[in-house]
């Protein structure tokens, strides 16, 4: 069984999702006796999850799909005009 | 168009700015457009166009030199502030603080805390952590060995967690560490 400084080393890969199945077995294998790695890897998995929620977040701004539909010539929004209906 | 939001949050976080975000975002839907047929076909899109945005990104601001793209941090300890926030766990004798302190940073926190790296670190930080993307597919984007990937990822992702730390004390959520107990 990995001791705990191994088992910490891999512990950005397996948030990341990088380890191979049996990779991720052996870390199992280590945390399911250790509740200090254990707390540590749902911490950093609760971060990952936090920033991700608190910081994909932001709104397209209006005017930009229809500046995207002027350059491209193509009607994105599906409304029928190309580009800003307001400007026909 | 589908990735159209995504990317301008993307390119937000890189220029930190609205109008050279939406600059970003078009020139990246151009250039995707022009180039198509060197999409491969059954290959991932989205990949694909995150390569093209940063790629735009690089270019534009390496050329301008608004801000160094090879910057160095400062060396942070490993698991920063999971130690602090498990020794306010302890204080606090509760079980829920960790969720807590990620539930009290503010969404403008982290952002900031991510948009202040290094563009060489918040690169690697932003594809990763926010866009879920593999390290292999960050180190083609990035034309960066796989271990670069993960070493950027590994030093960016701490001095994150160190800004993160400094704006929870600098809002008392924590107390200063040196003036603990």
């Amino acid at each position: 069984m990995a001791n705990c400084k191994e088992t910490l080393e891999e512990l950005e890969p397996y948030i990341d999702g990088e380890l191979s199945s049996d990779a991720k077995e052996h870390i199992h294998g280590h945390l399911d006796g250790c509740v200090d790695c254990q707390q540590a890897f749902e911490f950093h998995l609760e971060l990952k999850a936090a920033i991700l929620r608190k910081v994909n977040n932001d709104e397209l701004p209006p005017g930009l799909l229809m500046r995207l539909e002027s350059c491209l010539k193509e009607d994105f929004d599906g409304d029928g005009t190309v580009g800003d209906p307001s400007d026909r | 168009m589908e990735y159209a939001p995504q990317l301008y949050s993307t390119a937000l976080r890189m220029t930190r700015n609205a109008a050279d975000a939406e600059d970003l975002v078009q020139e990246t839907m151009m250039r995707g457009y022009r180039s198509f047929e060197t999409f491969e076909e059954g290959t991932n899109l989205r990949a694909w166009l995150y390569r093209i945005l940063t790629n735009a990104f690089i270019n534009r601001y390496r050329s301008k030199q608004r801000r160094p793209m090879e910057t160095d941090l400062a060396d942070v300890e490993d698991l920063y502030l999971y130690k602090r926030v498990a020794s306010l766990e302890n204080a606090a004798a509760t079980l829920s603080a960790e969720d807590q302190f990620l539930d009290l940073l503010t969404d403008d926190e982290v952002k900031s805390a991510v948009e202040d790296l290094p563009d060489t670190f918040k690169l690697p930080v932003i594809l990763a952590d926010v866009e879920g993307f593999a390290y292999k597919e960050i180190a083609e984007m990035l034309d960066i060995p796989v271990g670069t990937v993960m070493s950027r990822l590994h030093r960016g992702r701490k001095a994150m967690q160190k800004q993160l730390y400094e704006y929870a004390q600098a809002r008392g959520l924590v107390e200063d560490s040196q003036d603990s107990n």
